[in-house]
């Protein structure tokens, strides 16, 4: 493993300063999932590695008064699985993190860095696209905040800057009658990364079968995790029906642009998501008890 | 770097600890506390062996930095149970047989431990859910998951019956406490004072010429005592050169590959290997090393390899065998052809003739424990070039004798001079038979005057240890009305990578060796190419050739209007029947075992229902396949000593991957007619006993315990010379029965073991050592029958396994549970090669060296492998016992091919059945 050196600061303000004055790259570690793997293959090679897990704004995992989720970037996947509010309030986002690696994995994983590294298999991307999260940022001038939409830039980039340290992922509060569903297509059952992965998110009119809001978004099929907007348009404010969901499940294939890799190839992968976007929606629909 | 101090309390002990930035968790628990029990399968997170519970919960030691941990709480295998009390759960493990190598063992109890902590009384799915992140290799993880349940829900442990004979009992491993406690010392627990640590430098390139190597900036380094390269290993003996030829591994290619001289010829062949004081210093040494490459072309897949305007990749290679030699080079390194009988005449016979080609990728062992070895070169002897003093090698391998006879003819070391003592060892499954770093570490040794160690990575061991070749087979079968096979021809087409040496011929002759066939006709190619050089996998070349054979006689069987298994009922070897090459078998159990197939449920009964009510796309299949393995033998050689008290100690040429000692225990407990529990067994070193072959090719049962056998018949023999002379009778009247030897038709008590073993040393008689060994013997061929249910998902490719169940004949079962273990561990390694295993390549270079991507079943993607045991005891072997371990690899594959084309009408003719695979076979593309 290529050398480094180590700090943990215990605030964010010690942590900004770090940023701010240290010359060479600093890579913040949260679970360390991602990037020890990546120091020890040679991958990443930064001067500092800036451990993040004891700064308190890190490790929140509370709801506001409003009923959204404050969740500190550093908070393990574990943490949120075992959490009786998230899987009640979230189950979208309990599906995810429940998904990453194995339990050893879980407990150091967090979400913060599943979405750092970059990765446009990240599992907890798609459902953090669904629900409508934000990303808080602290910089250093003060903390951004901004849509996790606009967070993606590339494979293994991210719109963070190097002074810069995401803060906490904000989930806004659920609304009534809407649920949601995180398909991934691996090999392996476990312990493995999507070749495609789909995550539906269905609201519902106050009354009856209309679909007021639909959502998807898309992992590994695209340089960054997507939105397949114009699948989720023709669903929005019609009644979600067998062929209207096929219908949008071959609008969702259409919007990916996936390449051909060890895991998969693109037109494969473009199937796939026609394949996941019906079965999510089909399921988000499963859990509202529509009938189709 | 910059070192720090951490305090940590492990196991409940506070240490005050020195670490550096980049030490792992993992690192400070094995090298600097000693806490071996800790293992490293892999260094990223992907195998779960290094489970250790920080502040309660489990993760990854690899993957945490020891800086991290300031302040935590770690418990390790070692803190798990208080004293020498085993918690319910190590327990467990043993009753249930829920390890065999163990390296896995600790990581699995740990995470075990924790979820069993939250989840006091779970499922089956979610014992397999919470295990998903440690791998096993060697049990399929069905007693894995049975332990964890037993211990859950309180579970009494499988009966054992107290008494009576210990063949057919289901006795606890011999090794079984230091296995759940983390106590059993592996390859890379050997540590020597003054111990350097190696790294080897290894290829980018699949081909390319060394143009330039240089390694001074690398040797001036310091803390770096000593590099090897290619020209610094001496050249072979003339003899040596002479008998390469007939060696399983040639010694003259095996040389060559152990550092690359002008050229290398796979990705991640050695090209230099530096000792220093610590494993981070050898690391920076090697990046140190200046290299230059001259990129060649490369022959990559096996079929453009033969093509005659391929790149070479020895330009001097001649193909040899029974085609027309040519002068000119070629990457066919040999054709050999084998048959009977007249095959146009029997596909004129032939009323359904079927023609089809099987591919298949290679494939690695994927044993979880990394090679790894220590040398010491006596210091105060070696210096002269060509001199050298004692050499003591401690390795993990499968084979201790060959591994010094190896070593011994590749540095030209007289035997004498070289001990080496082997390790436990973490799986092998063939892939352990051959040394990579030891003759490395005996080089460095001997160059620096200090113990060298290598450990290699996981990485690593996917590029340079010898993985399963890949192969292209086509197979003609022909077969009148009335279900007989009346002739077969067969092109086998095996890669050996970088040197030839693939297992074609013995895949080829059991692909085809369980049917009677009236004219067949096989030939068979070893093809070089620029991919790591293959080595033996569970049954090597066989489970390529039962693929293809195995799903061609599906199809006939399915063109006759035969149900699968009448099919082979009807083509079936039976005793007497001639084995590829003519000589006729002997006693085997094919057809018992086809008769209990085709009545049991798994294969006359439904497939559960659960799937019907999945939807449109997903259908359920049933599929089965047969497997067959002659079975090696080699040469073996035990001692049985009688000890003072009258107990025995057994000593083995043969190391134990599996639970061997346990089984040739019992043999040499029945053989005695004395409790198990007065028999004690060890694995020797090279310096105390007799020549044995390693452990490989389903022998050690067979032929090591038919050398136990006669060591134990030898000890007897010599006692009742012993006892007549005390009984002053002649040694014929003598009877020996459980312990006890008296005068045959006399009431007199007689003399028991215990007497003559106080006698023996005490009252003058002296020391009583019985001798076992052979070289030669008949084989006893195995046959395995595995059925299967799929639920293939038409939308995605996706292959679910709902049912398995593998049948065997095993002779005898002389410990049901370590048998059980052997059909389940290889019949879980055959549904990985069958579905998801497999080396991706790009010209040339691997793509996924790593678990993540080249991905080896975990305990979800498998159901429980139900086993049914047949017995028809072998002529030979001891107590009638057959090996096992080989011929569960063989079917899997096949059989799931099978039931995907059952459930979908598509039959899949390449590995591994990736959902993609699956998806562009289903949409015909
Ligand atoms: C065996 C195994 C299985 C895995 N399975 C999955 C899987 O199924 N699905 C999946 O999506 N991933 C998987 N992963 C990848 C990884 O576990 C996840 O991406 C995980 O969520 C990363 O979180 P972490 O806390 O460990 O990140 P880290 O490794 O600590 O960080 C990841 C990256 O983000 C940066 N970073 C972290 N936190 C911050 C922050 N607050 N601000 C700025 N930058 C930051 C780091 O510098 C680093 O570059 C797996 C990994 C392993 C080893
Ligand atoms: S997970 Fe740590 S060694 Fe494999
Ligand atoms: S027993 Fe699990 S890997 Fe060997």
């Amino acid at each position: 493993m290529n050398d480094f050196k180590y700090i943990r600061p215990t605030s964010l303000e010690q942590a900004l300063a770090f940023l701010a004055q240290t010359d060479g790259e600093v890579r913040p570690l949260a679970g360390g999932t991602d990037l020890i793997p990546q120091i020890r293959e040679g991958r990443k090679a930064p001067a500092w590695v800036m451990d993040i897990k004891s700064i308190p704004e890190l490790n929140r995992l509370e709801f506001d008064v409003n009923g959204a989720l404050h969740l500190g970037a550093a908070v393990p996947c574990a943490d949120i699985i075992a959490s009786d509010e998230v899987g009640k309030r979230f189950d979208l986002l309990r599906q995810t993190a429940s998904l990453i690696g194995g339990m050893q994995i879980r407990n150091r994983a967090s979400v913060g860095g599943n979405i750092c590294n970059g990765a446009p298999s990240a599992d907890t991307a798609p459902a953090l696209l669904c629900l409508g999260a934000s990303v808080h940022v602290a910089t250093q001038k003060g903390m951004r905040k901004s849509p996790v939409d606009d967070f993606f830039r590339g494979p293994g980039e991210t719109r963070l800057s190097s002074r810069e340290l995401l803060v906490e992922i904000e989930i806004p509060p659920a609304p009534p009658r809407s649920a949601g569903c995180y398909l991934r297509m691996t090999p392996r059952e476990e312990m493995d990364i999507a070749i495609v992965g789909v995550a539906s998110y269905v609201v519902l009119a106050a009354r009856g079968k209309r679909c007021k809001e639909a959502r998807i978004s898309l992992g590994a099929v695209a340089p960054t995790p997507i939105r397949a907007k114009k699948a989720e348009a023709l669903l929005s404010g019609k009644t979600l029906e067998a062929g209207l969901i096929e219908e949008a499940s071959r609008l969702a294939a259409g919007e990916a642009s996936p390449i051909t890799d060890i895991r998969g190839s693109a037109d494969y992968r473009r199937h796939l998501v026609e394949v996941l976007t019906r079965r999510t929606l089909t399921a988000c629909l499963q859990s509202l008890r529509v009938e189709m | 770097m910059k070192s720090k101090t951490i305090s940590l309390v492990v196991n409940g002990d506070t240490h005050q600890l020195f670490v550096q930035p980049r030490d792992t968790l993992l690192q400070v628990l094995r090298d600097t506390l000693g806490l071996i029990g800790t293992k490293e399968g892999c260094g990223n997170g992907n195998c779960g062996a290094c489970t250790v519970l920080m502040d309660g919960r489990p993760v990854n030691s690899c993957i945490v930095l020891a800086g991290e941990t300031d302040g935590r709480s770690i418990t390790t295998i070692e803190g798990l149970s208080k004293g020498s009390q085993l918690l319910p759960l190590q327990q467990a493990f043993i009753d249930y047989g829920g390890f065999q190598c163990g390296f896995c063992t600790p990581g699995i109890i740990l995470m075990a431990r924790a979820f069993l902590d939250r989840h006091p009384s779970p499922t089956e799915a979610e014992v397999r859910q919470a295990l998903a992140g440690n791998l096993c290799r060697c049990t399929g993880y069905d007693k894995v998951i049975k332990a964890v349940l037993a211990a859950a829900h309180g579970d009494k442990a499988p009966s054992r019956s107290s008494g009576g004979p210990a063949i057919g009992q289901r006795l606890p491993r011999v090794d079984a406490a230091a296995k759940v406690t983390g106590q059993a010392a592996f390859g890379a627990d050997m540590r020597l004072p003054g111990m350097l640590y190696a790294k080897v430098l290894r290829s980018p390139h699949a081909h390319a010429r060394i143009k330039r190597l240089d390694l001074t900036k690398a040797l001036a380094l310091e803390g770096v005592k000593g590099a090897v390269t290619g020209a610094d290993i001496p050249p072979l003996r003339p003899e040596v050169v002479a008998a390469a030829g007939n060696m399983y591994v040639n010694t003259v290619d095996h040389w060559k590959s152990l550092l690359a001289r002008d050229r290398v010829l796979h990705i991640g062949q050695g090209v230099a290997v530096v000792a220093a004081t610590g494993p981070h210093i050898a690391e920076e040494a090697l990046k140190l090393i200046e290299v230059e490459y001259e990129p060649l072309p490369v022959a990559g897949d096996v079929l453009e390899a033969m093509k005659p305007d391929s790149p070479l990749v020895h330009p001097d290679l001649l193909t040899s065998g029974t085609a027309e030699n040519s002068d000119r080079p070629s990457n066919v390194a040999s054709v050999l052809e084998m048959g009977h009988g007249d095959v146009e005449a029997g596909f004129r016979e032939s009323d359904v003739i079927i023609e089809e080609t099987y591919r298949t990728q290679m494939v690695h062992q994927g044993y979880l424990e990394p090679q790894a070895a220590v040398a010491s070169a006596d210091a105060a002897a070696c210096p002269e070039p060509g001199e050298w003093g004692r050499v003591t090698v401690w390795t993990s391998t499968q084979g201790h004798f060959d591994a010094r006879q190896s070593l011994c003819d590749l540095l030209s070391i007289p035997l004498s001079n070289v001990k080496v003592v082997p390790t436990e060892i973490g799986g092998g499954f063939g892939g352990k038979m051959t040394v990579w770093i030891e003759p490395l570490c005996v080089l460095l040794s001997q160059r620096t005057g200090r113990p060298v160690k290598i450990v290699l990575t996981r990485e690593e061991v996917f590029q340079a240890t010898g993985p399963g070749s890949p192969a292209v087979i086509t197979i003609k079968a022909g077969a009148a009305k009335d279900g007989k096979l009346k002739a077969l021809a067969g092109k086998f087409i095996y890669d050996a990578g970088a040197y030839p040496g693939s297992p074609v011929m013995a895949g080829a002759t059991s692909g085809i060796g369980a049917y009677r066939l009236p004219n067949y006709k096989i030939e068979c190619y070893d093809v070089v190419t620029n991919k790591p050089w293959v080595k033996a996998y569970r049954a090597p070349g066989t489970t390529q050739a039962a693929f293809a054979v195995e799903s061609h006689m599906d199809a006939m069987a399915e063109a006759l209007g035969l149900d699968a298994v009448e099919f082979r009922r009807r083509n079936a070897v039976a005793e007497g029947d001639p084995m590829p090459g003519d000589r006729p078998y002997n006693r085997i159990g094919f057809g018992l075992l086809l008769d209990k197939v085709a009545a049991h449920p798994a294969w006359t009964g439904e497939i559960d229902g659960a799937s019907r009510n999945k939807g449109p796309s997903i259908r359920p299949g049933r599929g089965m396949a047969c497997g067959m393995w002659f079975g090696a033998v080699l040469t073996s050689s035990a001692q049985a000593a009688l000890n003072g008290d009258g107990s025995v100690s057994v000593s083995v040429g043969t190391p134990d991957l599996t639970g061997t000692r346990t089984g040739l225990l019992q043999v040499a407990a029945d053989t005695f007619g004395i409790p198990a529990g007065r028999v004690s067994i060890a694995v020797n070193d090279t310096d105390s006993g007799g020549f044995s072959d390693g452990s490989a090719g389903s022998r050690t049962i067979y032929s090591m315990g038919t050398a136990v056998f006669r060591a134990c018949q030898d000890a007897i023999a010599q006692l009742k010379g012993r006892a007549a002379a005390r009984l002053r009778v002649d040694a014929e009247k003598i009877d020996y029965e459980k312990g006890v030897f008296k005068v045959k038709d006399s009431a007199e008590p007689g003399l028991s073991l215990a007497d003559l073993g106080k006698m023996s040393l005490w009252r003058g008689d002296g020391p009583v050592v019985g001798h076992g060994s052979l070289t030669r013997m008949a084989p006893a061929p195995g046959f395995a029958a595995h059925v299967v249910d799929v639920e293939v998902d038409r939308d995605t490719g996706k292959v679910k396994l709902l049912k398995y169940t593998a049948f065997q004949d095993v002779g005898r079962a002389v410990n049901p549970t370590l048998v059980e273990g052997q059909m389940q561990g290889g019949a879980t390694q055959g549904i990985g090669w069958a579905l998801s295993e497999g080396y991706v390549f790009d010209n040339g270079v691997l793509q996924n060296p790593s678990f993540m991507d080249y991905r080896m079943p975990t305990a979800t993607d498998v159901p429980f492998i139900d086993t049914e045991i047949v017995e028809a005891p072998s002529p030979d072997g001891p107590y009638g016992a057959r090996g096992v371990g080989e011929v569960p690899i063989a079917p899997p594959p096949a059989a799931i091919a099978n039931a995907i084309y059952r459930a979908t009408g598509v039959r899949l003719r390449e590995l591994p059945m990736s959902p993609e695979r699956v998806y562009r076979a289903l949409r015909g593309k």
